[in-house]
């Protein structure tokens, strides 16, 4: 097997443990997208052109409260704004590579891409084709996430709405942010946002509690590391 | 729900992810940037959890017998002890029922 094609496997294996938590995901969102009348098409259609699990559900959470257009937009920017890090991050590997390269690379960023592609990179720098290993690992994602959302779209005719699944996206984000529990100024972080979001659901205006939670939690955390590198 | 404004939110996350890899020839973002970015989920998600949780359908505070918030501690739980997504959104869901169709 030549080097394109190993790495290229590399990063669909490195990847693949990640995706088993993606999959509920993924059909969480496609039963939610059919459950609010978006149909089948809209449905997969986000999920194609967005491919972007926890701003897809936040689209359709803001769509369900009767938010206005610009507020899902914004909302669906700032929850990516995670994105420019990553791709910071990655730029110092694949500055050097052709425009299409970039432009193909950027369509499959995604978190668990990121995160195995990432350290794959810090491993192997030498590796003249390391950007085949973000390739294998990208598309590895969008082939799930394409896959649990059609399922979703499926289940989501026959799943009675009785079962409360709209509760599950709060579980879902809550299981993302596992690794923030142990670290107390996160902890804070996550607190102040919750908090704002719930007083502010009402009194914010046009459903903009997620930007006005997320700003108010950011300018906490900026304040955080602040005093962090101040007593350095 | 329009076709346009998924087109539009596709182009934004597009561009979150193209922009930096576009733009830069190396990591510029400093360790304080990169530190304040980390916090971007533990600043958002949040934001998205708590309401339906404790919000009823008609968007005033319910804090007395909320099968939810008790759902959603146990979950944290398990999340905190397991650090297992999977079994964190099993336990959330699973107690959520029991409380609902059985207590």
């Amino acid at each position: 097997m030549n080097n394109k094609l190993k790495t290229l496997f590399k990063g669909v294996t490195d990847v693949s443990p990640l995706m088993i938590p993606v999959f509920p995901f993924g059909i969480i969102y496609g039963v939610i997208g059919m459950e609010l009348g978006l149909g089948a098409y809209m449905t997969l259609g986000a999920s194609i052109i967005m491919f972007a699990g926890a701003s897809q559900i936040v689209l359709l959470q803001l769509f369900s409260g009767g938010a206005s257009s610009l507020v899902m937009f914004s909302s669906v920017g700032a929850v990516n704004s995670r994105h420019l890090l990553y791709g910071a991050v990655l730029s110092e590997h694949l500055s050097t590579l052709r425009l299409t390269w970039k432009i193909i690379l950027s369509y499959v960023l995604v978190d668990q891409a990121f995160a195995v592609s990432n350290t794959y990179f810090k491993n192997n720098e030498n590796n003249e084709n390391k950007h085949y290993h973000l390739l294998g690992a990208g598309f590895t994602c969008w082939v799930i996430w394409q896959i649990s959302t059609i399922i979703g779209i499926v289940l989501g005719s026959v799943v009675p709405e009785e079962l409360g699944l709209s509760f599950t996206i709060s579980l879902t984000f809550l299981a993302l942010l596992i690794n923030d529990f142990r670290k107390f100024k996160n902890i804070i972080v996550m607190l102040v946002s919750g908090i704002v979001a719930t007083i502010g659901y009402n009194i914010i205006p046009f459903k903009a509690y997620i930007i006005v939670s997320a700003l108010s939690a950011l300018t906490v955390a900026t304040l955080l590391t602040l005093t962090e590198i101040k007593k350095k | 729900m329009h076709w346009s404004l998924i087109i539009y939110c596709g182009v934004i996350t597009y561009l979150t992810r193209f922009s930096m890899i576009f733009l830069l020839k190396k990591d510029i973002f400093n360790n304080k940037t990169k530190k304040i970015l980390s916090y971007v989920p533990a600043a958002i998600f949040p934001a998205i959890i708590f309401p339906p949780i404790f919000l009823d359908n008609s968007g005033s505070l319910d804090l007395e017998n909320n099968p939810k918030i008790i759902a959603a501690i146990f979950a944290i739980i398990v999340g905190y002890l397991s650090k297992n997504v999977i079994a964190t959104i099993f336990a959330g869901l699973t107690s959520y029922w029991f409380l609902i169709f059985v207590v």
